[in-house]
C-alpha cells in the first residue's frame, strides 16, 4: 500500500482463541498501584505464538 | 469502531476490535469522514465532490481502494466478536496477592491512598504466622496455575523485613513440591535501604518498585519523613546503588505528579539523568477537594505534557539515551491476549490483598473500607460471591467501557478509582479515563514515530 502503513500483526482476534491462560501478571502489580494499563503487560503464554 | 486522530504529524487510525494500528496518509484519513462502520464497495460520490481539487482522481482512487482492502481484511471497522469470552476467567483461581505486610511508615506523603501508612486502621507490622498463612492461602487457591505473584506492600514493607525474608523463605521452600513459581516484588521508599537489604532484594525480588516523585524539590514537597524533613537526599543514592547491581532484574523508579508538578516530564527526565531507565509517574489519585488533585481543568495541560514526554523520549531513543516509561510502553504485537483484556487486573478475583491482621481485600486500594471485607485468612473465611461480583465486572458489564475506543488497553479502569470517586465501580472514573486516552494515543503514536526511523 501506498497511502497507508499497518505497524502491527493485528491479531487479537486470534489471540481470543489460544488466550485466557491465566499465568501473566495482574496488571497493577508491575508499576502502577494506583491505576490501571493491561496493554503494556507481557504475555506469558508459551502456547500462543 | 474505529479510533483517529492526528498526533506530531502523523495520521493514526486504531481498529479497536482488531488492534490493528495505521499511520495513514492525508487523503485517506479525510475519506474516513465518510464512513460510520463500513466502507462500501462502491466508492461513494461525495468523496470526489469534496477532494477533488485538493487531491487528483487517481491518488482519490487509490487511497479508497486501500481502504476497502483493509476493510475486506478485517482490519478496519472490524467486528466486536468478544463479549461471547466474558465468562472465561470468571472462575479463575487467586494467583496474585498484595501481601501488606506494614501498616507502619516512616513517610508522611500528603497524597498517600494508605492514609500515611495505617490505611485508616492503626499502625501495626504483620506477624509472620499471617504471612505464613498467605503462602499457603495463595497456594491452596491457585489450583491450575504455575505463576504466583506476591507483592510486599504497605505502608513501607522494609519496617518489617525479618517478616519480608522469613515469608520468602517459606515460600521457597515449598513452592516446588506444588509446582509453583513465586515471583516477589516488593515496593519501598527506600529510607531503610542498607547494603545488606539491597543484595537481598536483588537476589529475591523479580521486581522493585522504587518510589520517587523527580526533583529534590519536587519529591520533597509531599515524600516527607514523618519530622518533616524530605527524603530525597537519603533515597536517591540507595537507589542508584540498588539499580547498579541490579542486573537484567526488572525494576521501576516510580514517582507521582499533582497539580504541584503539571510539567512532570522535567521529573522524568530528572530521573534518567539520576541513571536510571526504567520510569514511571503517575497521576495522582485523590479527592477533587484536595489542593494538589488532578481536576478536569487541569487536563489540557497534562495532555501537552504527555505530548512533551513522548517527544522526549522520541529524541532521546534516536540518540540512543532511550528510557522505557510505564505508561508508553506498548507491544502492539504480542502483548497481552482479548481475554486477560476484558477484565484488566483482576482484583477480587485473581488479585487480592492481605492485611496485618490477615483481612483479605479485593486489593490494596480497597484496604480500609470494611463495606469491601472479603475475609480473612487465619480465620478460613472468604466470600465466595464477592469474588463472583467482581469477576463479573468487565468492559461489557461498564456501559461507558463498551463503546469505548481505548477498551482493549484499559481494560475497563480501576476498580477501586470507580468506587471510590465515582461510587459505583461499573462507572469508570473520568479523569483517569482521559488521562489513559491520552497516553495510549501518545504511546501509539511513538510507535509510528521510531517506525519511521527504522
Amino acid at each position: 500500500m501506498k497511502q497507508i502503513k499497518t505497524l502491527n500483526k493485528a491479531n487479537l482476534k486470534e489471540s481470543a482463541v489460544k488466550g485466557g491462560c491465566g499465568e501473566c501478571q495482574a496488571s497493577c502489580q508491575s508499576a502502577c498501584k494506583t491505576s490501571c494499563t493491561v496493554a503494556n503487560q507481557k504475555c506469558e503464554n508459551a502456547q500462543r505464538v | 469502531m474505529i479510533h483517529k486522530y492526528y498526533l506530531n504529524g502523523y495520521y493514526i487510525v486504531l481498529d479497536t476490535n482488531s488492534g490493528a494500528v495505521h499511520v495513514f496518509d492525508e487523503l485517506p484519513y479525510l475519506m474516513l469522514d465518510s464512513f460510520t462502520d463500513s466502507v462500501p464497495e462502491e466508492q461513494p460520490e461525495e468523496i470526489k465532490r469534496n477532494l477533488l481539487g485538493r487531491f487528483s482522481e487517481s491518488e482519490i482512487d487509490e487511497a479508497y481502494e486501500e481502504l476497502l482492502e483493509l476493510y475486506r481484511s478485517g482490519l478496519l471497522y472490524s467486528k466486536d466478536e468478544y463479549e461471547q469470552f466474558c465468562d472465561m476467567l470468571r472462575d479463575a483461581p487467586v494467583k496474585s496477592m498484595c501481601l501488606n505486610v506494614a501498616h507502619d511508615c516512616n513517610l508522611r506523603c500528603e497524597y498517600c491512598f494508605a492514609a500515611k501508612g495505617d490505611f485508616g486502621r492503626g499502625r501495626m507490622l504483620m506477624p509472620f504466622e499471617v504471612g505464613k498463612r498467605a503462602i499457603d492461602f495463595l497456594i491452596e487457591q491457585s489450583v491450575g496455575r504455575h505463576n504466583l505473584e506476591l507483592d510486599f506492600f504497605g505502608g513501607e514493607p522494609l519496617m518489617n523485613f525479618e517478616v519480608v525474608k522469613k515469608v520468602v523463605d517459606y515460600a521457597r521452600g515449598i513452592e516446588k513440591q506444588h509446582n509453583k513459581n513465586f515471583r516477589f516484588t516488593i515496593t519501598t521508599n527506600g529510607l531503610l535501604l542498607t547494603d545488606d537489604k539491597i543484595e537481598y532484594i536483588n537476589r529475591e525480588m523479580s521486581n522493585v518498585v522504587l518510589s520517587l516523585d523527580g526533583r529534590k524539590e519536587i519529591n520533597d514537597l509531599l515524600r516527607v519523613r514523618t519530622d518533616g524533613r524530605g527524603s530525597y537526599d537519603r533515597i536517591v543514592p540507595n537507589y542508584q546503588k540498588l539499580v547498579s547491581t541490579r542486573g537484567d532484574k526488572d525494576y521501576y523508579v516510580r514517582g507521582t505528579f499533582t497539580t504541584h508538578n503539571l510539567d512532570f516530564s522535567k521529573d522524568v527526565l530528572h530521573m534518567a539523568e539520576l541513571g536510571f531507565d526504567q520510569l514511571s509517574i503517575e497521576p495522582v489519585v485523590s479527592d477533587e477537594k484536595l489542593d494538589y488533585s488532578l481536576k478536569e481543568k487541569d487536563l489540557p495541560s497534562v495532555f501537552e505534557e504527555y505530548d512533551r514526554l513522548a517527544n522526549l523520549l522520541i529524541q532521546r531513543r534516536k540518540e540512543g539515551r532511550g528510557f522505557n516509561f510505564f505508561h508508553f510502553m506498548l507491544d502492539l504485537d504480542q502483548g497481552p491476549c482479548a481475554i486477560k483484556r476484558l477484565r484488566g487486573c483482576g482484583c477480587g478475583n485473581e488479585y487480592i490483598a492481605v492485611t496485618p491482621e490477615g483481612d483479605i481485600f479485593p486489593c490494596h486500594q480497597f484496604v480500609g473500607d470494611d463495606e469491601w471485607k472479603m475475609g480473612n485468612i487465619m480465620q478460613g473465611t472468604f466470600d465466595r460471591s464477592m469474588k463472583q461480583k467482581f469477576a463479573q465486572y468487565n468492559i461489557y458489564s461498564k456501559k461507558d467501557c463498551r463503546n469505548c475506543w481505548a477498551k482493549f488497553y484499559c481494560s475497563g479502569g480501576c476498580n477501586a478509582n470507580s468506587w471510590q470517586y465515582e461510587g459505583d465501580i461499573l462507572k469508570p472514573h473520568t479523569i483517569s479515563c482521559e488521562l489513559e486516552k491520552k497516553r495510549l494515543e501518545c504511546a501509539i503514536m511513538m510507535k509510528a514515530a521510531l517506525a519511521d526511523t527504522e
